[in-house]
């Protein structure tokens, strides 16, 4: 398994997509902490920037490049390897990379500059991101076939967290505003991830205080440490049920 | 003969009235035997050292005059001082450790139904309430400290209280540590200028009742709940400065019913909620600073007949809120650092109107809970389509000649 981790670590760390998206990271990050003058603001925009982009790269980068390498899995698996630690190794390659790439662009930035809670928050956030949404293709890798329809899938998937979801959860509350929906609202809350990161970085900046303006719930039960423990648990739950999903489907799967 | 008699008369009378300088040093009920020996119009000079007396009454016209600070100390058991006569001067005092009661308002100076009493340069360190004027006329109360170290709002008094007075000066002050700063309830025609208000549990400055005061080059900084200004007609606040009251039920500014007011040129900057206003009539607002609010302005439905106009607005998260699509109050030639207009004629004003509720504003409003999808990328793509096709956004809160330019203030 080490060593199926170590040669998918080095054909990536090779690869050109991983190098500009760190790239591209590292520029975002640099021009925005440079442009605003102070730290909530600066935190605010890369908060922006890691939601966004995070979840449709990772998503995205991860589909393509299990579908490419389907060839060498299969010939892998002709040796006397288990299936199992065979695709954990090359999620585990895949999600260490674009999980250092965030790292290198945006985490160490950051930690230098602002050195807070907030920007620890960020960080963990970011890279927590990077790990389900690479799950999430790992698990659209092994349901479809197809490169084309896998590589769909993928888009809508990312496309259904960082949007849809919330239009969804809107139409839920303006549909439901009558009656105390504060605690099922938390609980949907739970089912996306991206949200889950946007509130436990939130809440580490002054713009909590707005947040518990109106709906004192969410700060108390969020902004506690409890709260962060429960958020950080979700997201884990969010990265390792598509893993275990995806290690049962792959074990019946005929390739 | 007889008028000499008269005259000789009145001349030992005037002798008799002359001032003397009473020299009161520390010792059992020192203060109490020297005001109950001095004659109206004395001055007693208090030397440096601690004074552990407590009910002081002044009831004759004295000037007592602190030298290197000395100390009054009320073992917080007691009250401090009583002033009880008109034309009292004190001075240069520390008056500390005032009792604490739910029942009776214990204070470190407190005057009643007196007027033209000045009290300068005092320390007022830990009483329940600092300095409690009430039934109190052309007072001045210069440059004293009032401080305290409450922990919560229900132990604790204001800083400076004032009921049912008349032509108050209050300048430069510091208050801090205590429920509300400064408090006036039925209080008219009086000035409040240059104090500092900081810290304190409730409120900075509260107000009720209070008719045709001023209020100017005040700081009110990290209180509780901000300041707020109540019932109230002609008040005029000029040159304040509002800042860092951030928290969950925070203003810088809470006007409710407030008529024919003007709020002119203050800074509001960092605070949960700039302005909140409820049921006010006629209240001007012009050439103020709105930075770094959460909501820079909340105006209410109820509200009506207010001018907002030449402010400046930059880097609030929300400019204006409100309650319903009415709106009977204007906006006119401010500068608002979300306008994305144009101006082709360039005489710096904008050529298209500016809608400066924005969507996520209306919604949050209505929904509170919706707050929890607050900076969601959904919501940035919500106001986008609503600048292209307003639909939700109170269409008549508009300022028709939005300026291009930071106005200089």
């Amino acid at each position: 398994m080490k060593t199926i981790i170590k040669y998918v670590l080095i054909d990536l760390l090779k690869n050109r997509t991983i190098l500009i998206y760190t790239l591209v990271l590292a520029v975002l990050t640099i021009s925005v902490t440079g442009m605003s003058d102070n730290m909530s603001k600066g935190m605010l925009s890369l908060l922006n920037i890691t939601l966004l982009f995070v979840p449709i790269i990772s998503i995205l980068f991860s589909t393509i490049y299990f579908f490419n390498s389907a060839e060498f899995t299969e010939l892998l698996l002709a040796q006397p390897i288990r299936r199992k630690s065979m695709l954990l190794a090359s999620y585990t390659g895949i999600s260490t990379a674009l999980g250092l790439a965030y790292l290198a662009g945006v985490g160490v930035t950051v930690c230098v500059l602002y050195n807070s809670l907030a920007a620890i928050a960020l960080v963990i956030s970011g890279v927590l991101l990077t790990l389900i949404f690479s799950a999430l293709a790992l698990l659209i890798f092994v349901v479809f076939k197809d490169k084309t329809r896998g590589i769909g899938a993928a888009i809508i998937t990312a496309l259904f967290f960082t949007l849809l979801f919330d239009g969804l959860l809107l139409a839920f509350i303006y549909s439901f505003s009558d009656y105390p929906i504060d605690q099922p609202l938390l609980a949907f809350i739970s089912l996306n991830p991206v949200d889950l990161a946007r509130i436990l970085v939130l809440l580490q900046l002054d713009a909590a205080v707005m947040m518990g303006y109106s709906g004192a719930l969410f700060k108390k039960f969020m902004g506690s440490a409890m709260g962060t423990i429960y958020t950080t648990a979700c997201m884990l739950c969010w990265m390792i049920i598509p893993l275990i999903l995806a290690v049962r489907i792959f074990r019946k799967k005929d390739i | 003969m007889k008028y000499a008699w008269i005259l000789s008369w009145l001349l030992l009378a005037a002798w008799s009235t002359q001032a003397a300088t009473l020299v009161v040093k520390p010792g059992p009920d020192a203060l109490r035997k020297a005001i109950s020996s001095a004659r109206p119009g004395d001055t007693l000079l208090v030397q440096p050292g601690f004074y552990r007396e407590h009910s002081i009454q002044v009831d004759r016209r004295l000037i007592i005059t602190g030298t290197g600070m000395p100390v009054i100390d009320a073992e917080y058991k007691h009250p401090g001082f009583l002033i009880t006569a008109d034309s009292v001067i004190m001075q240069g005092l520390q008056i500390q450790h005032t009792g604490r009661s739910s029942i009776s308002d214990i204070a470190g100076i407190r005057v009643s139904n007196a007027s033209h009493v000045t009290l300068r340069n005092n320390k007022i360190l830990d009483c329940t309430y600092g300095i409690y004027l009430q039934n109190a006329q052309h007072c001045l109360l210069e440059g004293n400290t009032v401080h305290s170290g409450i922990k919560n709002e229900i132990n604790g008094g204001n800083g400076i209280h004032a009921w049912k007075c008349d032509a108050l000066q209050i300048n430069s002050n510091s208050i801090s540590g205590h429920r509300d700063g400064i408090y006036f309830e039925f209080v008219t025609n009086s000035g409040i200028e240059g104090n500092l208000s900081a810290n304190n549990q409730r409120y900075g400055l509260h107000f009720m009742f209070s008719h045709h005061d001023t209020y100017m080059k005040n700081i009110f900084r990290e209180n509780g709940a901000g300041v707020a200004v109540m019932y109230t007609r002609e008040v005029t606040m000029t040159d304040n400065t509002f800042i860092q009251n951030w928290g969950d039920a925070s203003y810088g500014l809470l006007l409710k019913e407030i008529t024919d007011s003007h709020i002119t040129h203050n800074r509001f900057i960092k605070n949960t909620i700039g302005i909140h206003m409820e049921g006010t009539t006629r209240v001007s607002v012009q050439r103020n600073l709105f930075q770094d609010n959460g909501w820079a302005i909340r105006v209410m439905a109820s509200s009506s007949g207010s001018q907002f106009t030449g402010n400046n607005f930059i880097g609030n998260s929300f400019d204006v809120a409100t309650n319903g699509t009415l709106m009977l109050n204007e906006f006119h030639r401010n500068y608002w650092d979300k306008y994305d207009g144009y101006d082709l004629n360039r005489d710096q004003v904008g050529d298209v109107p500016h809608y400066p509720v924005s969507v996520y504003a209306v919604i949050s409003e209505k929904i509170p809970s919706a707050m929890i999808l607050y900076r969601s990328f959904l919501t940035s793509i919500m106001e986008q389509v609503e600048k292209v096709m307003p639909s939700i956004i109170p269409d008549q809160l508009k300022d028709d000649q939005p300026l291009m330019k930071k106005l200089e203030l």
